[in-house]
């Protein structure tokens, strides 16, 4: 490959990388700056982090926020681990595919739809809109996800495994649990670690199912933005995006701790054997 | 033999169209070493799976001891099988895996450690326990697979191709430890396999297999001496066929012949009518090689050295060529001419048509 190749080659994956991650790099330094204006620089501060533990609205928003991650992420993967026992386990039964298909749709469904239809059922059913109801809406948000990562990972469990299980005096649940369970559990962290992201940063199911009271972070930024940018806003942007990286981080960890340790056993030298 | 330990009665399995098994009946002795042996897709490894519980007749009867196991589950049946794939906890150590079965038992810790310690020191793996399984070479992990399936002390061990992921070496000196294993723990073994040497090596009995039925039943010697059909003598073993008719010749010495295109072959009639078709099933080393005397004519068109053996393609007609084992030391050249001889007990005789 010629030098100028090499150059293109180079280039291109320069301007790839400043067109991705440009304006979270200019967010995450203006967060520092020390001016109000955004284009100005002056100077280094952390003094927008400071103010921002004296923003009680903020403050409020983000423990709401991280709450609903919270709880949103463990029911969705437990209703995702049901639901991918079902699917993989149950064998064919009458309305599979359309169960199967049921789960998947909000992973294509317009979340303004999905936004506007979660709010008309709570109104319907006089519902008052709050707290839970903004929980029931990421719940139906990152379930098909947490479905879906669990599924792959069900799929591709051993079942002889179970049956060994079985073989040797467990029943079919204790089988389940003790052999199964261990081998997809980094799914399921993954799974968990997925909601819980996605419920974080959402804005738009929020929007429609939350309440007075219940206001998220992503929405409290959003109404602030459009009073004009602050420098606040900036720091607590980066610390939603270090929140996020920190959990995408685990997940990856998890997921390359797995393959290592699947990976060593090719590694791993055999023991002095077969000597007898 | 005292009552049998397993029987199985006239058991039939269908998948959707498939017939896997079609009236099977077995009985399987306390402590015999039993193989069912046979191509894949015969249903040998559906019965087998019947008998763990993994799978349930559509008719028949499954008993052990002379109870019923109709409708017991896998984890209530005395019964614990050796998994093809090992199907080892990747999540537990050795000791664990080979301690799971005695858990779900309920047993004392103690009960546990020593019943542990004695099989790992049977399957010399004394070290082992706190390995890891991904850590284990092949053969150990089958020695592991073997102590966790015997540790819970079962009524009868199933073997589902225990050899199969070995290699050849590795395989010949396992076969020697499963039967000496076999032999301390007093245990029915029940194995699966396709291979028929280590069916002939294991075993005490073997039923042979076919789409689904029970070709033949009995002792290695027997299977391979005298193959009650077409098929096992196929399976079994190197073998020539040859097609005639069958002459009842009283009045001649030996009583009864094959009429062939080729000669006269002295045989055990049986009970097939005089003047039927029927085939010989001959193997190489009982046909007798020599250069002169009495015997059927052909030429030798091949041989391969054996060791212990030199099997020569000896050419009689034609289109008939015949494997015949000449004894170590006798040489023979590609076109030389011999005589082969047929004692009259050599052979099985089977009146079906063949195949194909």
């Amino acid at each position: 490959m010629s030098a100028a190749g090499a150059w293109a080659r180079g280039a291109a994956l320069s301007i790839g990388f400043v067109f991705l991650y440009a304006p979270i790099v200019i967010l995450t330094v203006m967060s520092f700056n020390a001016s109000r204006l955004v284009s100005v620089w002056g100077g280094f501060s952390t003094k927008w982090y400071v103010a921002l533990l004296e923003n009680e609205q903020l403050l409020h928003s983000a423990k709401i926020s991280l709450a609903a991650a919270l709880v949103s992420a463990t029911i969705a993967t437990l209703l995702g681990l049901f639901a991918a026992i079902a699917l993989a386990r149950f064998g064919g039964f009458r309305t599979r595919m359309l169960f199967f298909g049921a789960l998947h749709a909000p992973l294509v469904l317009p979340e303004v739809v999905l936004g506007l239809a979660l709010l008309s059922c709570f109104v319907a059913l006089g519902v008052g809109r709050g707290f839970v109801t903004l929980v029931i809406g990421h719940v139906t948000l990152t379930m098909c996800f947490t479905t879906v990562a669990i599924l792959a990972a069900l799929r591709d469990f051993d079942r002889t495994l179970e049956e060994a299980a079985m073989d040797l005096g467990a029943t079919p649940p204790e089988a389940f649990v003790r052999v199964a369970l261990p081998q997809i559990a980094p799914a399921i962290v993954t799974a968990y670690l997925l909601a819980f992201t996605l419920s974080l940063d959402d804005l738009v199911i929020a929007s429609f199912a939350t309440g007075p009271g219940a206001t998220t972070l992503p929405m409290r930024i959003y109404s602030q933005v459009r009073l004009g940018v602050s420098p606040q806003i900036n720091a607590v942007s980066t610390l939603l995006l270090a929140l996020v990286a920190v959990a995408l981080g685990l997940a990856a960890a998890v997921s390359w701790w797995r393959a290592g340790r699947n990976s060593s056993v090719k590694i791993a030298t055999p023991a002095p054997d077969e000597a007898s | 033999m005292n009552s049998p330990l397993l029987s199985i009665e006239n058991v039939s399995k269908k998948f959707g169209a498939v017939v896997a098994l079609e009236n099977v009946s077995l009985h399987v002795g306390a402590g015999e070493f039993f193989a069912l042996l046979g191509p894949s897709g015969c249903g040998k490894t559906t019965l087998m799976r019947c008998i763990a519980g993994f799978e349930s007749p559509d008719s028949g009867t499954i008993a052990l001891n002379g109870v019923d196991l109709s409708g017991v589950p896998p984890f209530r049946r005395p019964v614990n099988m050796m998994f093809q794939s090992y199907a080892l906890f990747p999540h537990f150590d050795v000791f664990e895996n080979i301690a799971f079965g005695l858990r779900r038992k309920g047993e004392t810790k103690d009960a546990i450690d020593a019943r542990v310690n004695e099989l790992l020191a049977m399957i010399q793996l004394s070290n082992y326990g706190r390995r890891r399984i991904e850590e284990l070479s092949g053969g150990q992990k089958q020695r592991v697979a073997l102590a966790r399936a015997l540790a819970p002390r079962p009524k009868m061990l199933l073997l589902d191709e225990p050899l199969g992921a070995l290699d050849r070496k590795l395989r010949e000196e396992t076969q020697f430890q499963l039967k000496e294993i076999q032999r301390l723990t007093q245990t029915s073994f029940v194995i699966v396999t396709h291979d028929q040497d280590e069916a002939l090596a294991l075993a005490d009995r073997i039923a042979v297999m076919r789409a689904g039925r029970v070709e033949q039943v009995a002792g290695p010697m027997e299977i391979y001496d005298r193959p009650a059909t077409r098929f096992v003598a196929g399976f079994v073993g190197e073998t020539n066929f040859i097609e005639g008719r069958l002459e009842r010749n009283l009045a001649r010495n030996p009583g009864a012949a094959l009429i062939t295109e080729f000669g006269r072959i002295p045989c055990d009639p049986g009970d097939i009518a005089e003047g039927a078709q029927a085939t010989l099933s001959v193997r190489p080393e009982r046909i007798g090689v020599a250069r002169e005397g009495e015997g059927i004519v052909g030429i030798v068109e091949n041989f391969v050295f054996r060791g212990e053996t030199t099997l020569l393609r000896v050419r009689v007609a034609e289109n008939v060529v015949l494997r015949a084992a000449a004894g170590h030391g006798e040489r023979h050249a590609i076109g030389e001419a011999v005589r082969l001889s047929f004692p009259s007990n050599a052979g099985a005789l089977h009146a079906e048509e063949p195949l194909g």
